[in-house]
């Protein structure tokens, strides 16, 4: 209890750094961008503002993945869909802003319905040029899809591997139906060729700055608020649920309840991601929605170390700056190097590159602590001391069993 | 294949038929359209050619028919004639052979007409009806049932009565029937020219039927429409029953995508997201068989897939071992990981398949006896979709055994159900984990080759079976292999049987939406494991 306090006291300390840091980043990056000339050491080019702003977009994703994975043992392998369903919730209404300078020249409907020969807008459509609207709708349908598929889930008591098989299921569903044509999203190609938001110029260097500054500040307000959960009363039974489902609900809570709550907040933050991530990369298509990218989350968490509220952030920026680097260096390698990435992280690093650091921190420290204690022990025993006591700590063989 | 048609063909022609030996007879008959004076004379000859039955004649017919039979002036000589230009080719009347070219003004053309065409056309069709080979007569009644003409009755007649293959009887009688519903025979007649064709049941029928309620009345048009609806109901019946072929048919391809899985998965609680690629290494074995048969053996190439069955075994079952070997065993316990592991595997195998094999999709040959189709009634059924199904459920069933009544089988259950107990009696347990596992992976191989025979071998092939893998093996109950079966059926049938309503999209995500609710209702599937293994 003790060593856990520690880290609490620990996991403070470093949620600040890391909202001073996207606050800070927030601020900085478009001076940079905008105010520096071109030819300064320090100024930052476009494509560099758009690459960090889709960075933090899937930092929030995988961050709204760790609230439920980390904290509250669900692994959701459909993540991605929420991802995507804010993205489409925001795609829409930048289709809507094209207004008239589409290659068809229609004042009301998108390109594709043009092209596809529908004469009126679907009702779902309704309302997608209106902001607020939108807006609500990035929280909305990605929540209300969460809350019904988690409440049917959660109260049978669907858990484990079969809620991560369903929840797979339920991204492969969406997928195909994103991919017909029928269904009014564009089909195969999505939603493209955005123009404008709010009015300003979605190419301008000035709304990119601005795109960064807002995922950066969504990011922080995610991470204020996953903070705030998990280090609450609520958050406690989160982590109950966790580690033994059947033993909370043995103590009177309603873990379903707990669950679905996790759930559904997560789904909407991912939702949020996506709708910032839409207007940075300029396009929208069912590809989002594969099983594989939902999985792929799941590693950017477990990298930086799940349980963790920094972890998420760390590992997502990590393994897509890898991803970038291999993807245009060594495209070939890339699957290896991924692969690689899951088969290592789970087998030697469950808690990921923070519990690394942890480790190595504390190693240091009960170094520092023996060799002030007594400075005649072997160093044999210095190495072994600090392995035990942290790097199995908490991570598997201390987690209790699920009651029986 | 061609050699031997070609060679058939050629003592088919050594040998001519008794009909057609007496060649000189015809050539007296088909030299008298050279004397023959007037429309009379020229239709005697023409029922004489008719009535010797012989196939030969039908050239000369057929030239008479289209105006290009010509006698030349000089000789007499008779010549079948083919404009090309200036120059006239002269073709001999029986055999067809070129025979010099003349002027156009130094021949004289045999003359037709309507009537005369009209004769020829039912000489014609009784001299295919009688032909020798039932499949040919088949054929002709075939298409005389297609294009009815009344004129043809009495030919049908005779050929019925002269016919001893039930099969072509039938057709016979049924061309006859489409024959009468356009003559103006009696009503009695029709109504049982009706009834026959009512019979067949066909697509065909149908088409005629209709077309004939449509200009009929009275009691023709009840009895016609009466039949429509009979023929309505039955086809919709055909269709269905084809539909749940395709689904059966489906279902077997999920069985041997999720047989393997209901092993490791199903048994051993190993979550293998790997699984896919298991199948894919399966299917390119067995291309690589292939293509080393092709070069060294080609006359085995037949037998390729009985090479790659067992090959495709080992392939997969050592890379399973290897997987279970030096990852899964650390992971035992922890699901999760268990799932996140193997999908870093399933990505490193697809592109180690894709490096060595390039990204495009391999060509996977079918041996001869997996090719092409047959009837039964209206159903259509592909020789390798019923071979995938018949080595599906013999797979299914030899698992079974080996999970039933082997020692093995019984070690691995025991392992399954109690872990610990099963070590104290002395049970290598890790190595039994390791022997599961393979035998699922190799399980999964053989899976590979059978689905390399309908599907593009490519890296992502795997990746295309995971979800409804794991789909069928929760569907159905983890932990019972019949469950799997059970599973992927109904899956498949309710699949297919969706699609002709939804569309193929919308079935597929109906399915899944179904099953996302029927979990709800049964969280551990149809058959679920009973006591408290289902904790664990």
């Amino acid at each position: 209890m003790m060593t856990g306090r520690f880290f609490a006291g620990q996991g403070d300390r470093r949620v600040t750094i890391a909202l001073l840091v996207l606050l800070a980043a927030a601020a900085i990056v478009p001076l940079l961008a905008l105010a520096l000339p071109a030819d300064s050491a320090l100024h930052m080019p476009p494509y560099i503002v758009a690459l960090l702003g889709k960075y933090l977009c899937y930092a929030l994703l995988a961050l709204s993945l760790d609230l439920v994975w980390g904290f509250c043992g669900i692994l959701s392998l459909g993540h991605g869909a929420f991802f995507a369903l804010g993205g489409y919730s925001m795609g829409m209404y930048l289709m809507r802003q094209i207004g008239s300078r589409g290659v068809y020249g229609n004042p009301l409907l998108p390109d594709f319905m043009v092209f596809l020969n529908w004469k009126e807008l679907p009702w779902y459509w309704y309302g997608f040029d209106q902001f607020w609207f939108a807006a609500l709708m990035v929280l909305a349908v990605p929540g209300v899809l969460a809350f019904g598929f988690g409440w049917l889930a959660f109260r049978s008591r669907v858990t484990g591997v079969y809620l991560s098989i369903i929840t797979q299921a339920l991204t492969y569903a969406l997928l195909l139906a994103f991919f017909r044509n029928d269904m009014g999203f564009g089909g195969n190609n999505g939603l493209t060729d955005f123009k404008d938001i709010l009015g300003f110029n979605i190419q301008a260097q000035e709304t990119r700055a601005a795109l960064f500054s807002g995922s950066a500040l969504m990011l922080a307000a995610g991470v204020f608020v996953t903070w705030r959960i998990v280090s609450s009363k609520y958050g406690k039974l989160m982590i109950a649920v966790r580690d033994a489902e059947s033993r909370t609900r043995f103590l009177g809570w309603r873990a379903e309840n707990v669950k679905l709550f996790a759930f559904t907040v997560s789904a909407i933050m991912a939702g949020i991601a996506g709708a910032l991530y839409v207007p940075q990369v300029g396009i929208i298509n069912p590809g989002e929605f594969e099983p594989g990218n939902s999985i792929e989350v799941v590693i950017w968490t477990a990298v930086g170390g799940r349980a963790t509220i920094v972890g998420p952030i760390i590992g997502a920026v990590l393994v897509n700056t890898a991803k970038s680097w291999f993807t245009s260096a060594l495209p070939e390698l890339w699957l290896f190097a991924l692969g690689g990435l899951f088969v290592l992280v789970t087998l030697f690093l469950p808690k990921g590159v923070i519990g690394l650091w942890e480790q190595w921190a504390q190693a240091r420290l009960s170094r520092k602590a023996r060799m002030a204690d007594a400075a005649a022990l072997p160093p044999a025993t210095i190495v072994r001391v600090p392995s035990r006591s942290s790097g199995g700590s908490a991570g598997t063989t201390v987690e209790p069993q699920p009651a029986e | 294949m061609l050699s031997v048609l070609a060679l058939l063909f050629a003592l088919f022609s050594a040998f001519p038929l008794p009909a057609n030996a007496d060649e000189s007879a015809l050539r007296a008959i088909v030299a008298k359209f050279a004397t023959a004076k007037g429309f009379p004379a020229i239709e005697t000859v023409v029922r004489d050619l008719g009535a010797t039955g012989d196939p030969e004649v039908e050239k000369v017919l057929g030239a008479l028919s289209d105006g290009n039979l010509s006698v030349r002036k000089a000789d007499s000589q008779l010549f079948i004639v083919s404009e090309k230009g200036a120059a006239i080719t002269l073709l001999d009347p029986l055999t067809g052979e070129p025979a010099g070219q003349a002027e156009k003004s130094a021949l004289s053309k045999v003359k037709v007409n309507n009537a005369l065409r009209a004769l020829i056309r039912d000489a014609l069709g009784s001299l295919t009806l009688g032909a020798a080979d039932p499949a040919t007569r088949l054929a002709a009644a075939e298409t005389m049932f297609r294009s009815p003409d009344p004129g043809a009755i009495a030919t049908l007649d005779a050929a019925i009565a002269k016919e001893a293959d039930p099969a072509v009887r039938a057709k016979l009688e049924q061309a006859r029937a489409a024959a009468v519903l356009r003559s103006d025979m009696s009503e009695a007649d029709k109504l049982a020219a009706i009834d026959l064709i009512a019979l067949r049941g066909d697509r065909e029928a149908l088409s005629l039927l209709t077309a004939f309620e449509v200009q009929a009345s009275g009691t023709l048009k009840d009895a016609a429409a009466s039949a429509v609806a009979k023929i309505e109901s039955s086809l919709a019946l055909w269709s269905a029953g084809q539909n749940v072929w395709y689904g059966v048919s489906l279902a077997s391809v999920l069985l041997l995508a999720a047989i393997g899985l209901a092993i490791t998965f199903g048994v051993m609680g190993v979550i293998n997201m790997a699984h896919g690629e298991m199948v894919m290494l399966g299917a390119y074995t067995t291309f690589v068989v292939q293509a080393v048969i092709e070069n060294a053996a080609p006359g085995l190439s037949d037998w390729s897939l009985a090479f790659a069955l067992p090959l495709a075994f080992l392939v997969s079952g050592a890379v399973g071992l290897a997987i279970e070997r030096s990852i899964i065993r650390f992971l035992y316990g922890r699901p999760l990981e268990t799932l996140l592991a193997t999908w870093g595997v399933s990505l490193i195998l697809q592109q180690a398949v894709r490096t060595i094999f390039g990204p495009t999709n391999r060509q996977v040959g079918n041996p001869s006896w997996m090719s092409g189709a047959f009837d039964i009634g209206q159903l259509s059924i592909t020789w390798n979709r019923l071979w995938i199904l018949v080595f599906a459920l013999a797979l299914f069933a030899l698992l079974l055994f080996v999970i039933n009544r082997t020692s093995w089988g019984l070690q691995m259950r025991a392992v399954t159900a109690n872990r610990r107990m099963a070590s104290s009696m002395g049970i290598r347990t890790p190595w039994v984990d390791a022997l599961t596992f393979a035998l699922g992976s190799g399980i999964a191989g053989i899976a590979g080759v059978a689905l390399s025979q309908i599907d593009n071998v490519s890296p992502n092939l795997g990746q295309g079976y995971i979800i409804d893998s794991f789909m069928v093996v929760v569907f159905g109950g983890v932990g019972n292999l019949w469950g799997t079966l059970v599973g992927a059926l109904s899956l498949g049938i309710v699949n297919k049987l969706l699609e002709p309503f939804a569309g193929a999209v919308l079935g597929k995500i109906v399915v899944l939406v179904l099953i996302i609710l029927f979990i709800q209702k049964r969280p551990r599937g149809l058959f679920a494991l009973k006591g408290r293994a289902v904790e664990a």
